[in-house]
């Protein structure tokens, strides 16, 4: 039987398609690149290979250590305060990780800020294990909200029916709790590895040579097929991930009775201290630092303009993000080939700022005529920031029933109609809020800004990259804090839609 | 109105609805009725046009279509009330009821007839089921269409708010009097709503007869089990009569096609439990093997010394112990329905 509504589903389906193949242009160009020069796959190439797996696997470890022990705290404990801890937890979130990679290059080892203040240098923060703690405390988040999202759906019945049948605490962890859990972990897990392979600053400021930094280096020295051959090692990683990603199936049960427990006194001081280092660690220092040297040296080094060449082009981006998005959500709500677009798009948000920077910097330099002006920056921003505004659009349109578009048709509305006057005001609301998100995302994305700029038109990304290139720190006080403020409201936005990239399937609310 | 020709609708490889044909008068209600997976939606969905048929015509007051020649939805003028509502969340009560309405009194209308006009301003999430139901049947209605199809609209119902709203969605129907197919797996709330009924099962028609016919004189076992409780048991010609262990009884012979039968064969006759009577009576021709006290009534149930079982319905004041010995016999005065006998392999 074929759905009669959808006969027009071609016509939704063509303006949908060249933003596809727009999504799919990294991935052609960069073959294309590559074909220049063979693949010597050297010594180098394996240091690098090396060290961007060791800093995903060391950064997925330690997300998992600290996120999943403070998942349980935060939903199945009852003490004091637990919203404020959660609130602390979550925090993390909003302060870009190449904030806290600088803070951390600025405060620790000899002459850091620290010294001066603790009187003692703390050891150094830099290379493999620095840079992994760095991702840790940024990304573990990730993992606190999506293994916690998995336990308030766990009923707290099932536990005990495991306990009445004679299953020991632990048992009854192992064997109801874990698995109930695991797809929400996984879910947390290849979400963090996926950040940290993508993370082009982080590992830049903290000395250690990934993918994302190699592609830089090259990209430097005019290398761009070598850049173009990293970039391609690393798309194979991100396909890795986002494989695995695709079978992750997060168990979606009726939401019970949550677990809960109150913690002996002691237990909560401990996990109050445990909470309260990590916030400091994470947001408590950069925070610090930047107020600091705003004191130390004023606002005087700012110029206005650099907030403007933030704010410009990221709100052009928010505006052709959401206008790209809306054929695309319309052909997705419209059948199966519709849906298989929109997963296709989705993977410009696998490809890493650096990555789509590089191919773009490659088109630019074959159209003069838009090479290095706004308009190639709102390109870039668009395309890698289009499924966030696509997800948004989409949870709208998952609020239009079948059925709704039914009733206004056979009301006597045409399928036109029926999109205008059910549709369109159902998904306003959305639509607004991935406009957002896509205006606060590219604010606050470094690589791509970096090379895609107009010459000489400094953001309060690039700033920040100029000050750690130059050493001259205290001017970073005011972008950074910038930057925080944008990357909050960001975060609060993602976290009120209930959704990262899907996997966070409950409001914490 | 509407007439409904050699309809079938596929799904993959089963078929979902086959040599489905169905004439609806102009004001009548048709009850469409059926188990849980017969096709009863997917005819009411070919028939708004949210689904192309694969075969077969459907006529809408003159208006022809078919998988070739298909109609649009929104050009068949057939209202659809579904079983989730479908109520636009973005707009309130008057504007859902008033969507393309041209005429305001229309609106005004069926807001009053279906007791609405304190909920004018609400918007969807806040009413309950039952008022979200109505606000659905009155936007339906001050469209103005020529066929309403109701499909399964009190399912989302609780018990108590079915037997309410179910009277008004009738008599709105009735007001309005427009033609209307009701859709539902509910053989109760079938036979109250439909002027008549029609009984589908696995893709296609069992029967099509007003709800009286269908409970006194099924045209298939199927219609005989689906309205009501009952057993078959053996009968013999004798004369105008049918003679079985129970006594002799009138008996009218179902005609559905395929049925004949020979003048002169023994065949199977219907009996409800309240047709049967008995006495206490020792040997008598039967046992007692089960008892269940309904309040008003008692519903026994008896082995005949043959070794069938049947079902008896008494006055609860009739009171027997289980394991008694009894006589039964049957006490309906009106003719038993005969089927011909069961293939037995």
């Amino acid at each position: 039987m074929s759905i009669a509504i959808n006969q027009s589903r071609l016509r939704l389906y063509l303006p949908a398609l060249p933003i596809v193949a727009l999504a799919f242009l990294p991935v052609v160009v960069l073959v294309v690149l590559a074909s220049g020069e063979p693949l010597s796959f050297g010594a180098r190439n394996w240091r690098i290979f090396g060290n961007t797996v060791a800093l995903t696997a060391l950064t997925v470890g330690g997300a998992v250590l600290i996120g999943v022990p403070l998942a349980f705290a935060t939903t199945c404990l009852r003490f004091r305060g637990a919203g404020v801890a959660l609130a602390a937890l979550a925090a993390p979130l909003a302060v870009p990780s190449y904030i806290g990679a600088f803070a951390y290059f600025a405060a620790t080892g000899r002459g850091g800020e620290l010294e001066s203040i603790l009187g003692f240098a703390p050891p150094e923060v830099r290379g493999l294990f620095g840079t992994a703690w760095v991702m840790t405390l940024y990304t573990f988040p990730f993992v606190l909200l999506s293994v916690r999202a998995s336990l308030r759906r766990l009923d707290a019945g099932l536990v005990e029916a495991a306990r009445t049948m004679g299953l020991s605490p632990l048992g009854a962890f192992l064997h109801v709790i874990l698995p109930r859990i695991r797809g929400g972990l996984a879910a947390g897990a290849l979400l963090v590895a996926l950040y940290t392979l993508s993370d082009f600053a982080t590992p830049a400021i903290l000395g250690l040579d990934t993918f994302t930094r190699a592609i830089y280096v090259e990209y430097n020295a005019f290398g761009l097929s070598q850049a173009a051959w990293f970039s391609l090692q690393l798309l194979g990683l991100v396909a890795v991930i986002l494989f695995f990603e695709s079978r992750v199936r997060t168990a979606r049960e009726r939401p019970g009775r949550t677990l809960r427990w109150t913690p002996s006194l002691a237990f909560a001081s401990g996990l109050w201290s445990a909470v309260g280092l990590i916030w400091l660690s994470a947001v408590g220092l950069p925070l610090a630092l930047f107020l600091l040297w705003l004191r130390r040296e004023g606002v005087s080094g700012f110029d206005l303009a650099t907030l403007r060449h933030s704010v410009v082009p990221a709100a052009l981006a928010a505006v052709f993000a959401v206008l790209c998005a809306l054929p695309l959500a319309r052909a997705a709500s419209a059948g199966r080939i519709g849906r298989w677009m929109l997963r296709l798009t989705s993977f410009g948000f696998g490809i890493p700022g650096i990555v789509m920077g590089t191919v773009l910097v490659y088109v630019g330099l074959r159209l003069p005529f838009i090479y290095q002006t706004t308009a190639m920056l709102v390109v870039g921003y668009v395309l890698r920031f289009l499924p966030l505004a696509t997800g948004s659009l989409r949870e709208g349109l998952d609020r239009i029933e079948d059925n709704m578009t039914h009733a206004a048709r056979s009301l006597g509305a045409s399928p036109g109609e029926a999109f205008r006057r059910v549709s369109l005001p159902l998904i306003f609301p959305a639509a607004l809020s991935g406009a957002a998100l896509v205006f606060l995302e590219a604010m606050r994305e470094l690589p791509l800004t970096l090379l895609l700029r107009p010459t000489g038109s400094e953001t309060l990304t690039t700033r920040l990259w100029q000050v750690y290139e130059a050493g001259y720190f205290g001017e970073a006080a005011l972008p950074g804090l910038l930057l925080i403020l944008a990357s909050s409201l960001a975060m609060l936005l993602f976290l009120r839609s209930e959704r990262l990239l899907g996997l966070v399937a409950e409001s914490e609310a | 109105m509407l007439s409904i020709h050699q309809l079938q609708i596929r799904y993959g490889e089963t078929l979902a609805v086959q040599n489905f044909n169905l004439q609806v008068d102009t004001g009548e209600v048709m009850a469409l009725v059926g188990p849980t997976g017969c096709g009863k939606s997917s005819v009411l969905r070919s028939v708004a046009g949210l689904c192309k048929p694969d075969a077969g015509q459907i006529v809408i007051e003159g208006l022809c279509t078919s998988g070739r020649q298909f109609i649009p939805p929104e050009k068949r003028r057939t209202g659809l009330v579904f079983q989730d509502f479908a109520l636009f969340p973005h707009l309130n009560v008057e504007q859902n009821i008033g969507f393309r309405v041209k005429a305001p009194d229309a609106v005004e209308t069926w807001i009053s007839a279906l007791g609405l006009e304190l909920h004018r301003q609400a918007m969807p999430e806040t009413l309950s089921g039952g008022q979200k139901q109505r606000v659905a049947l009155a936007r339906s209605l001050a469209h103005r269409p020529k066929l309403l199809l109701l499909d399964e609209p009190l399912s989302n119902l609780d018990a108590a708010l079915k037997m309410e709203l179910r009277e008004q969605i009738r008599d709105a129907v009735k007001q309005a009097g427009v033609t209307a197919v009701w859709v539902t797996h509910d053989q109760e709330e079938a036979m109250t709503v439909g002027d008549r009924i029609a009984v589908m099962r696995e893709g296609h028609l069992e029967q099509t007869d007003t709800p009286e016919r269908c409970y006194e004189a099924p045209a298939s076992r199927f219609v005989a089990g689906f309205f009501g409780e009952g057993r078959f048991i053996a009968a013999q010609p004798k004369g105008d009569l049918a003679s079985t262990v129970l006594g002799e009884c009138r008996v009218i012979h179902n005609r559905a096609a395929g049925q004949k039968m020979d003048a002169g064969e023994s065949f199977d006759i219907l009996l409800r439990p309240h047709d049967v009577d008995m006495i206490s009576e020792d040997p008598g021709n039967a046992t007692i093997i089960s008892h269940r006290f309904e309040g008003e009534t008692r519903r026994y149930g008896l082995r005949l010394d043959g070794g069938e079982r049947i079902d008896a319905r008494l006055n609860h004041e009739q009171r027997f112990k289980t394991g008694a010995r009894i006589r039964a016999r049957i006490a309906a005065r009106h003719p038993l329905v005969a089927f011909p006998l069961r293939l037995r392999s």
